[in-house]
């Protein structure tokens, strides 16, 4: 069966910027969760651009259910604009402040000639019921809600059209905990309801954790580890992933690992080092790391599904430790 | 309880007839890190602005006792908070952006400040520099602007501020909620090196328990303007008296190896 959504080889570019530079993803049929983790100006929330064509492509290929998106035009390219929907950090961008709650959940439905506006009003009243909000929020304005409620009344909105494949970019990074547990178990919700399909791009190790069958960990717009999530935050293959993963503050001693600290600041995406781009702030560099770009790779029969680019990714599943390096 | 930096005893904070803080005792004492934490609308950041003397600036009243060594805050004359706000108490915020401008070079917003809390300019230039390399930033990065540095290394020239100007209390309000991990991890290493090193002590807000836990000795657990429990980090976490933290606790996202759906 074809995945829903196939992306190969994929570039952007701004000017001499690789954003993204020769990534390859796969999101099955849902309920899936496909996980993009990286640091601010890893590439990650333009590839979910580029997948909602959004922004354009300086090469590669993004098929979904088969067809390539590039070359969609009219009735189907507005099929696929329903199909994938996004929803951003700030619901503030997705809700506009003047129009009521209810009319901006209805709007999509009413802009793609779903349903007439009064029975998208009605479909938008069972919209904020499914995410979770009370009936009475429907007549009030954005700011009259709260960052978690608006953030499930921007979920509805993106819902409404039925999509097939949800972008999901940082969607809780603006909550505080409280909120971000409750739109996460939403979510969980939703993918199971639903059957979803997403694609989640966040900086937080636990969220992917809780929420992605799959995990792409993206350093300087390349994917530096992929594979299934629990396999990958299990045993790292690649530094990066080991240096995230320690990064992530952990309430209980006992679950903490040895920090790794990264030295320095990601390198300028214009003009990036030679070999592996992380081995400035690798803790395992060598020499063979300064001169030859390690390609993405399966780290060996042990590790089914995983790929790495990591000169080194074997000794780091035989137990290597990069904290112990420095 | 005389030695404490920053004692805050039976602090009212209300508009109106409503109380939006009621904190009975909070304490931070040198070479401290005491957590303040809570989620939204828990009243944690109205204490901030109080104990910088600002609550009134957004229509607040502020009643009891904020104790800055011997300074009585709460009736501090507004000429007088020149040489606290800022000086005595220095304060880092979720944007490190907001506390620079972007027309002006990082560099000039450090050295005004320190020309204003009565530098001369030679000792302002050397006071700079010495900051930044304790803050493990090159002195050259105060030569740029705002747009050029990262969110990381701006949050650190801020804290390299407070350490320049000697500041008694570091008032830390969500400061690294806006960072990446692999650079909150370096600021909370950050903040606990100036404690053990320079006895520098930290208020610490924040609605995340596990960077509390990360960084905290002790930890004030905040709802609805009030303190509902307040002990060693560690003991708070590990074994929680009231519902409230334990709701927060259970909140925090885990990373669990093999426990994907």
């Amino acid at each position: 069966m074809t995945p829903l959504l196939e992306v190969a080889d994929l570039a952007v570019r701004f000017g001499p910027v690789r954003a993204v530079d020769g990534v390859s993803l796969r999101v099955d049929r849902g309920p899936f969760g496909l996980g993009l983790v990286g640091e601010s100006g890893s590439g990650k929330s333009t590839i979910g651009r580029a997948v909602l064509h959004l922004v354009g492509t300086a090469g590669g290929q993004i098929r979904f259910e088969g067809a390539d998106v590039a070359t969609l035009r009219g009735r189907a390219l507005k099929a696929y604009r329903r199909a994938a929907q996004i929803v951003f950090q700030d619901p503030d961008n997705s809700l506009d402040p003047r129009m009521r709650i209810a009319a901006s959940v209805a709007e999509p439905l009413v802009a793609h000639r779903l349903l007439a506006r009064r029975a998208a009003a009605g479909r938008a009243a069972e919209l904020l019921a499914e995410v979770g909000l009370d009936p009475g929020f429907a007549a009030r304005y954005p700011h009259q809600l709260s960052g978690g409620q608006r953030q499930r009344a921007a979920i509805a909105r993106a819902l409404s059209v039925q999509p097939r494949l949800l972008v999901l970019d940082e969607p809780t990074s603006a909550l505080d905990v409280k909120a971000q547990a409750r739109i996460l178990a939403l979510i969980a919700q939703l993918r199971a309801g639903r059957k979803l399909s997403y694609l989640l791009i966040t900086h937080n190790l636990g969220i992917v954790s809780e929420l992605c069958e799959q995990t792409a960990v993206l350093y300087l717009g390349r994917i530096v580890e992929s594979g299934p999530t629990s396999a990958l935050l299990g045993a790292p293959a690649h530094p990066y992933t080991q240096a995230l993963r320690s990064a992530v503050p952990e309430v209980h001693v006992a679950a903490r690992t040895t920090r790794i600290i990264l030295p320095g600041e990601p390198p300028d995406a214009a003009s990036p080092p030679p070999g592996c781009v992380f081995h400035p702030r690798c803790p395992l560099a060598i020499d063979r790391c300064r001169a030859e770009v390690p390609a993405l790779r399966s780290p060996g029969p042990g590790s089914p599904g995983r790929l790495v680019a990591c000169h080194r990714a074997e000794e780091m599943l035989a137990g290597l430790n990069p904290a112990a390096q420095r | 309880m005389s030695a404490m930096r920053l004692q805050i005893t039976g602090l009212e904070v209300s508009f109106g007839q409503r109380k939006v803080v009621q904190l009975a005792e909070l304490g931070l004492a040198e070479a401290e890190i005491v957590g303040l934490a809570g989620d939204s609308g828990s009243g944690k950041s109205m204490t901030t602005l109080a104990v910088l003397g600002l609550a009134h600036t957004v229509g607040a009243t502020v009643r009891g006792s904020i104790r800055l060594g011997g300074t009585e805050l709460t009736t501090l004359p507004a000429r007088d908070w020149r040489n606290v706000r800022g000086r005595r108490i220095a304060a880092i915020f979720q944007s490190p952006a907001m506390a620079f401008s972007p027309v002006f070079r990082v560099g000039s917003v450090v050295h005004r400040a320190l020309r204003l809390h009565g530098m001369t300019r030679a000792e302002a230039g050397d006071a700079a520099a010495r900051a930044m390399r304790q803050v493990l930033l090159s002195p050259g990065l105060l030569h740029r602007y705002p747009s050029q540095l990262s969110g990381g290394q701006l949050q650190r020239v801020a804290i390299a501020l407070a350490l320049a100007l000697r500041a008694e209390v570091l008032l830390a309000d969500e400061p690294t909620s806006a960072l990446d991990v692999t650079v909150q991890a370096e600021v909370l290493e950050l903040l606990r090196e100036l404690r053990d090193r320079d006895g520098m002590s930290v208020l610490f807000i924040s609605h995340d328990l596990a960077v509390v836990a990360e960084l905290c000795d002790r930890v004030a657990i905040m709802q609805d303007g009030r303190i509902v429990e307040q002990g060693p980090t560690s003991q708070v976490v590990t074994a929680p008296t009231s519902p409230y933290t334990a709701e927060l606790l259970a909140a925090v996202p885990r990373l669990r190896a093999g426990g994907a759906p």
